[in-house]
């Protein structure tokens, strides 16, 4: 084959892929979509690209098919897949179990899930290699434990001993990492590898894969849709969307000279202008010395903590999963009774429990959360979800309410023609700002929202944000944001809580928080967001004052 | 083995001890509600008031029920069921006979019926929606579906009136050997066996293609083992704990709802033993096989919940 030839370094080449499935919407007949629209890749042997692009993109969906692996019922129709000079769609099933765990391994996004429960890790870890008989049971064992210890996994000897439950998140991630290493592929897919974890731990793991992509010289498709992560492991990056190849370039080139608007658009994602402003006299709500436990007592989730809000302004709450950002909302809602401390709004005590709280005071704290799609009745339409709290707290009915909801679906910046669609047929974001519609229809003094773009693509996230802010403008509603992600509170808080483990350890104006000098945790957690500047990861490993939380 | 475990299993076994309690006081008042009187059953219409006085006082009917309660719990404690009032044996000897009778045959019909269900589960699921799990599943519903009794005659019609293979009638006696006796259960067996495959069956297929769609299932795919692999390796151990249950079921079922099969088969176990004494109105045999039977049930329930326990990793192997 001259062509194989000529090509020597060439070790994936994809061209005019094009991949579909069948789909069932509910009451019409089943139809083909089109998923992936001819694109076309190489990659050089021991070199990395990356994927980007938000959900939809077809990302993973490439990044699988080069293990010729289709998820739930996604075909590949058309082109070719050539691996190591051979096109793999023509090798038949027998083919495909070849390669795979061989030449090509993948690094799932949840390794917690992805990791079987009833297996020890090592039983794990060793499959592939053992199932095609490249190495013996000892030689492999031998192998992965010092994948492990290049991983800098703790107690590479014994991990391997453990079940998956009995690892963090972040070391998980890793031991799948060497998992896909242990077989010595010349390819592994990295679907969003860091994306389910914390950014302290998030920077960990990404070093980690790149020492070990670096020292093992193997070649690698790293999918995900933050542009800043990818910068840090990629030689190459292609941006997709809906399935079409928009831009693909050197990584200086896509981050520093994008040539297209949409990857333009990726870049600059994170820049809201926003003025902070100053705290009044009197605080509308404010927690004070609270302290609250699951499990009658046994955990303390929240630690003496005491933060205020002031009327039409924003106070984020950052930290880590299991800082108790959440568990603040839940006791201040009144959820879950603080054990001690009390909860003051407009001057007076709330009731501890939320049976303790009159109707009105239900109506000035409203939540948005997460999962706008599990937030919200699936059998209900828009316009009922948005008109039940006009009905229960204004007793409003037919057309006066009608009219409320049209206003605020047009404060949402979605038309009238939404009011009788049900939350299946909306897009991500549209859930959210239908949630957001509903908590406005009470008006409230305070919204909480708890993570509220974390599900959400970068763009999608930007949008719901600069929403927020316009309508904070208009109803004066102050809001209490919690979040994990550093560039969101940047953007939008007037003033921030750094939680740690349960307590507030950093508290007050956005400009004061985050001007130096920084507390130990508030610097790690500020380092650790990544930025879009190549080398950033090794100056930041360099510059760490603390280990993160999850080692 | 770790605290928690050893604590869970603590707890269901004294859970399951009170409620075997529960059950022997249900029995026993049960037995008490009937109507018709013991010593009228045994002496029959031309019993004189003196003779029905003497007998009830001789078999302690004229004491408060709950000391009669406790007298035969401490009876059953001791190993002493009480004397059979039809034939006035001892209930104890003439059950232990029977009781192994009826262990033995849902020994060897278990041993048929829970490996084969599962396997043909497991290939129910490889072959998920084609044609062959269809059929698997048709045969297993089908042959549920019919009576047990209808099962049991089709198998005498054909195997031992038309061919002649095996005996219509299970006799089994002291001195058989092995060979014979399962020679003889071989027909009952294969009755139950039938009746019970599909339960288990389908539980196993559900609850394995409930994991199917799992993280770790794809895991296992892009390392590239063979879908039979796949089920077996990595669907299998995590639904283990559901199929166990379906499974404990139904070998409770396998002793205590033999009694149609036994019948048909004349074969002396247990239920042949209940059956025969409920005609003849002899409560303290009722009362022993009843409380024997809601034993082996709640046992083979704690059995199932204790696997179930010890299958799942995280209380096996706590952080």
């Amino acid at each position: 084959m001259a062509d194989s030839k000529a090509n020597s370094g060439r070790l994936l080449d994809i061209r005019n892929l094009r991949i579909e499935a069948t789909v069932y919407p509910p009451g019409e007949a089943p139809k083909t979509i089109t998923l992936v629209h001819d694109v076309s890749l190489t990659l050089e042997k021991g070199k990395v690209l990356g994927l980007i692009g938000e959900s939809g993109a077809g990302k993973s969906t490439i990044g699988l098919s080069s293990m010729g692996y289709g998820r739930g019922g996604v075909r590949i129709t058309g082109g070719e897949v050539i691996l190591n000079g051979r096109d793999i769609l023509k090798g038949g099933r027998e083919g495909l179990r070849k390669l795979r765990g061989r030449e090509v391994c993948y690094v799932a996004q949840s390794a917690a899930a992805a990791f079987n429960p009833a297996h020890r890790l090592m039983d794990q870890v060793v499959e592939a290699t053992l199932l095609h008989g490249t190495a013996t049971r000892a030689e492999a064992e031998k192998r992965a434990v010092a994948l492990f210890r290049k991983l800098s996994l703790p107690n590479p000897e014994t991990i391997g001993e453990r079940f998956p439950h009995q690892v963090s998140g972040g070391q998980l991630q890793r031991v799948m990492t060497a998992m896909a290493l242990c077989s010595e592929p010349d390819l592994i897919v990295f679907d969003e590898p860091t994306t389910a974890l914390d950014v302290t731990t998030q920077i960990d793991v990404l070093a980690a894969i790149k020492d070990a992509i670096r020292d093992t010289h193997v070649a690698a498709l790293y999918i995900t849709h933050d542009l800043a992560v990818v910068a840090q492991v990629a030689d190459e990056i292609m941006v997709l969307r809906h399935g079409r190849l928009v831009e693909w370039g050197g990584t200086r080139q896509i981050i520093k000279e994008p040539r297209q608007e949409y990857t333009n658009a990726l870049v600059s994602v994170h820049e809201i202008e926003h003025n902070e402003q100053q705290p009044g006299t009197t605080p509308m709500l404010s927690v004070k010395n609270v302290t609250a436990a699951y499990g009658g007592g046994l955990v303390k989730v929240l630690k003496n903590v005491s933060v205020d809000i002031h009327p039409g302004q924003t106070l984020a709450v950052v930290g880590e999963s299991g800082s108790g950002k959440s568990t603040l909302a839940r006791a201040i809602t009144g959820l879950l009774p603080p054990e001690q401390g009390s909860v003051f709004f407009d001057g007076r005590t709330l009731g501890n429990r939320l049976s303790d709280r009159p109707k009105e005071d239900l109506r000035q704290l409203q939540m948005i959360y997460q999962m706008a799609d599990v937030a919200m009745n699936p059998r209900q339409t828009v316009g009922t979800i948005i008109g039940r709290p006009l009905e229960f707290y204004f007793g409003m009915r037919g057309r006066e309410r009608d009219k409320r909801v049209a206003e605020l679906l047009d404060q949402i910046e979605m038309g009238k023609g939404f009011i009788d669609r049900y939350p299946a047929e909306l897009s991500g974001g549209q859930k959210q700002r239908v949630c957001i519609a509903r908590s406005l229809a009470a008006k409230p003094k305070l919204i909480i929202c708890d993570e509220v773009t974390s599900a959400l693509d970068p763009l999608v996230a930007h949008g719901i944000l600069k929403l927020l802010l316009n309508l904070q403008q208009i109803e004066k509603v102050a809001y209490l944001f919690i979040t994990h992600d550093l560039a969101t509170v940047k953007s939008i808080a007037d003033s921030i809580a750094v939680m740690y483990r349960g307590e507030v350890v950093r508290y007050g104006s956005k400009s004061k928080v985050l001007a130096p000098p920084f507390d130990a945790y508030t610097d790690l957690l500020l380092s650790s967001v990544p930025e879009m500047e190549i080398g950033w990861l090794e100056k930041a490993i360099a510059g760490r004052r603390m280990e993160s939380a999850g080692n | 083995m770790s605290s928690p475990v050893v604590k869970l299993v603590a707890q269901r076994v004294a859970l399951g001890i009170l409620l075997l309690l529960a059950v022997s006081v249900l029995i026993f008042a049960g037995t008490q509600i009937l109507p018709g009187d013991v010593a009228q059953a045994i002496l029959g219409q031309s019993a004189t008031p003196e003779s029905l006085a003497n007998l009830r006082e001789q078999l302690g009917l004229n004491q408060p029920a709950y000391i009669r309660y406790f007298h035969w719990l401490g009876g059953v404690l001791t190993g002493d069921l009480g004397t059979a009032m039809s034939s006035g044996q001892d209930i104890a000897t003439s059950i232990k006979e029977r009781l192994w009778n009826t262990l033995f045959l849902a020994f060897w019909a278990a041993i048929v019926a829970i490996p084969l269900a599962i396997t043909l589960g497991l290939i129910a699921v490889r072959y998920r929606n084609g044609w062959v799990d269809k059929m698997i599943s048709g045969v297993a519903l089908a042959s549920t579906s019919f009576p047990e009794f209808f099962i049991g005659y089709l198998l005498v019609f054909y195997f031992a009136v038309q061919h002649q293979w095996f005996p219509a009638i299970s006799t089994v006696y002291a001195g058989m050997s092995l060979g014979e006796r399962l020679q003889a259960i071989a027909l009952p067996a294969a009755a139950l066996t039938l009746v019970v495959l599909a339960h288990m069956m389908r539980m196993t297929r559900a609850a394995i293609l409930n994991v199917m769609q799992s993280a770790y299932v794809e895991t296992a795919e892009l390392k590239g083992l063979s879908a039979f692999a796949v089920i077996r390796k990595h669907a299998f151990p995590n639904a283990i704990a559901p199929i166990i249950n379906v499974v404990m079921l139904n070998l409770a079922y396998l002793v205590v709802g033999v009694v149609v099969v036994e019948v048909i088969f004349v074969y002396p176990g247990m239920g042949q033993y209940l059956v025969d004494h409920v005609t003849k109105r002899d409560v303290p045999v009722v009362q022993a096989v009843g409380l024997i039977f809601a034993a082996v049930y709640i046992a083979l329930n704690i059995i199932a919940d204790i696997a179930a326990i010890v299958a799942n990793p995280r209380l096996r192997h706590p952080k």
